[in-house]
């Protein structure tokens, strides 16, 4: 299933890059793209792993960006 | 502009408020080191603490090689060497680089946000003879809503009272209103100009123009060009082997001439101007720009890899019905051959004859007579499939419809060796024998401004164009004669059409773009390099499958979509080599020990700065007008 989050405050195009690839390596995402200007993250994800992934991405973006916050869409 | 940058630019002038003073006490008043290196500490951590932080996250995660690890080292040599001014400038001006970069992050972000006003908050529905403010979501089709003067069509429709002129800027980028009355369709999105009109809603909110164009607007940016993925592989790799370089640059010539002082500032230069900020921002933000100066005029891009695909495509397909003609039928031509009658007389028998059907040849002939129809005076009426109508009209029978029809009831007629779909007219008087009064013929017209726009495509690099259409050959013969357009295949079914494609994409090395009206091309359209579709108000099913929209259906708008796209490219272009050389340049210099770390700074700053507005120019290009 598809799923999109905000990433508010998010505006360097590094980070954003890399919280592309890490989101794509979580257990059941199948692709994860990040467009900066628009400020969303868009996965596929599996149906199973959809309650879980929002937590690790929180978690990703946490860790690498703490001013952003992630908006669950 | 957002707190955080407000935050952050407070913080930029408090440190730079510190180092003023810190530059006077060490310059002027000569203080002790002590000091120097308390104000300028000072300064560096306001503006440095979150760089610090991060690096020191960062290291923990893994993730070591990064800009901000660049700072770091950089500052903290700098610091070590007791270069202090230094160590404070470099994350100073690197901060206010950064600041920059997320204010034109920002204000390119702001495009989208006028785009997004689109979306209507409430609309006015009539509930049981009330008027009710209601959540367009909430509105299932049927129902009747009211627009008034000044407000935003919220939900597509029918106009069933009233009529209005439409401001469709937001949707199609035409700056002239449009007439409407009532029995016309509308768009959500559009504003209503004049006067209080009546709207039965005929599609849900979530299947709305206003809803389908948000959408491809917010994921535009979401399908990355080659070369925006070329920058993050780029990315990737430099910075672990500037660092690498620059920890030689400072080891390697001071272990065999000594004099660390002077090899370790080098390096630290070094680092500093390494930094790959200006390629990183401005890539994405020509592309975008160069999305959003299309989006308004009109065109609509899914993804800044079409804009490339546009950029370097050599073959055009297009196909006929819609595209390079109108795609509604009009009367051409009136030819009575009954000696004493008049045109208008021929006209008003054959719309009355056809008054009852449905098809596009009785709204053509319909709309050519231009008169109330007399409906109580048309009796009984026939279709007859294949051959046209019969309807009785004043006690008299009238016969409109092709060749075999007149074949059938044994009428001689004349056969005009004409381009388009003629109509035979006969009549039956009562007690008399039946006769022929004369012809209509009936065609699709082609836009007026294909010519031109032809020729200009051919200008443009398009080095092959093909027509595609489903009419018949001598149809498609006269057009592409008209618009010179040498190959063209005609009598296709919507499979040949995308087989004829798939031969045109297997013989072109370069990229192919089709061109449809989308409706029953969305096959050919996803099949190509680049779908183009002329997606006109309304019709949702093109702006799925393409990967391009025209909103006015006008072709010229393919024009101006090239001349953006080869824009943007070159932008991109010259932002690559601008950022990428001047970096190079002032790294042999630094290397070399004939620039200092100031020049570095500004070197890292001023090109990210240049890149970025360059990349601004992207959103500003002329409409081409044929």
């Amino acid at each position: 299933m598809k799923k999109t989050y905000i990433l508010e405050d998010l505006d360097c195009a590094h980070c954003a890059a890399i919280i592309e690839e890490k989101v794509g390596k979580l257990d059941g995402v199948s692709s994860s793209k990040v467009t900066l200007l628009t400020q969303k993250l868009v996965i596929e994800v599996e149906e199973e792993k959809a309650k879980t992934v929002t937590e690790e991405i929180k978690k990703i973006v946490k860790k690498l960006e703490p001013d952003v916050e992630v908006i669950e869409k | 502009m957002t707190k955080k940058l407000k935050k952050k630019g407070k913080k930029i002038l408090l440190s730079a408020a510190i180092f003023f003073v810190a530059i006077i006490s060490k310059t002027i008043m000569k203080e002790g080191e002590l000091i120097s290196l308390l104000l300028f500490g000072a300064s560096y951590l306001i503006v440095g603490m979150e760089v610090l932080k991060k690096a020191g996250r960062n290291i923990k995660s893994g993730q070591i090689f990064d800009e901000n690890f660049l700072m770091v080292i950089a500052t903290f040599g700098a610091f070590l060497i007791k270069e202090y001014p230094e160590a404070a400038a470099v994350m100073l001006f690197y901060q206010i680089g950064e600041w920059f970069q997320s204010y034109a992050v920002n204000n390119s972000r702001k495009s989208i946000k006028e785009m997004m006003e689109l979306r209507p908050e409430e609309a006015r529905v009539l509930r049981e003879g009330n008027e009710i403010t209601e959540d367009p979501e909430e509105i299932k089709t049927g129902e009747i809503i009211i627009v008034k003067a000044g407000e935003r069509i919220p939900l597509d429709g029918v106009i069933i009272e009233g009529s209005c002129s439409l401001d469709t800027m937001a949707l199609t980028g035409e700056s002239i209103p449009r007439d409407t009355v009532a029995g016309e369709e509308v768009a959500s999105g559009c504003i209503n100009l004049n006067s209080v009109i009546k709207i039965r809603v005929t599609k849900e909110f979530s299947d709305s123009t206003v809803m389908k164009i948000l959408e491809l607007v917010e994921n535009a940016t979401s399908n990355k060009a080659v070369t925006e993925k070329f920058i993050t592989r780029f990315a990737r790799y430099y910075t672990p082997i500037v660092v690498i370089l620059a920890l030689l640059l400072a080891v390697v010539p001071s272990v065999i001439f000594g004099n660390f002082q002077i090899w370790g500032y080098r390096a630290l230069s070094f680092l500093v101007i390494s930094c790959p900020c200006a390629l990183v921002i401005s890539i994405p933000l020509s592309f975008f720009g160069g999305i959003g100066g299309a989006g308004k005029k009109g065109i609509l891009i899914k993804g800044s890899n079409y804009l490339e695909s546009l950029a370097k495509a050599e073959t055009l397909v297009l196909d006929k019905t819609g595209t390079l003609t109108q795609g509604s039928f009009e009367v051409v031509e009136v030819a009575v051959c009954k000696e004493g009658m008049k045109k208008e007389e021929l006209l008003a028998l054959a719309a009355h004859g056809e008054y009852s059907s449905n098809h596009p040849i009785s709204k053509a002939l319909q709309k050519a007579y231009g008169k109330e129809t007399q409906k109580e005076a048309i009796g009984e009426s026939e279709e007859l499939p294949g051959f046209g109508v019969k309807a009785s009209y004043k006690g008299c029978v009238i016969y409109v419809g092709n060749q075999k029809l007149m074949e059938k009831i044994q009428v001689p007629y004349e056969q005009p060796g004409k381009n388009g779909t003629i109509c035979h007219i006969a009549l039956e008087l009562p007690k008399e024998k039946r006769e022929y009064l004369g012809y209509v013929v009936i065609a699709d017209r082609i836009k007026e401004e294909a010519e031109a726009t032809i020729c200009e495509l051919k200008r443009q690099g398009l080095k092959r164009i093909v027509m595609l259409t489903g009419d018949r050959r001598e149809e498609a013969k006269a057009v592409a004669e008209k618009l010179q357009i040498h190959e063209y295949y005609a009598d296709l079914l919507p499979n040949q059409k995308v087989e004829i494609l798939e031969r045109i994409l297997s013989e072109e090395g370069k990229k192919v773009i089709f061109v449809g009206d989308g409706i029953n091309d969305a096959p050919v359209l996803a099949r190509a390099d680049l779908g183009i579709a002329m997606g006109g108000l309304g019709a949702d099913v093109s702006i799925e499958a393409a990967d391009m929209v025209i909103m006015n259906d006008r072709l010229s708008k393919i024009v101006t979509g090239i001349k953006i796209s080869h824009k943007t490219l070159s932008i991109v272009k010259e932002n690559i080599v601008m950022a990428i050389g001047i970096k190079i340049l002032v790294l042999i210099l630094a290397a070399l020990g004939i620039t200092s770390m100031w020049a570095a700074v500004f070197a890292d700053v001023g090109v990210a700065f240049l890149a970025i507005l360059n990349a601004m120019r992207a959103m500003k290009i002329k409409e081409y007008v044929c």
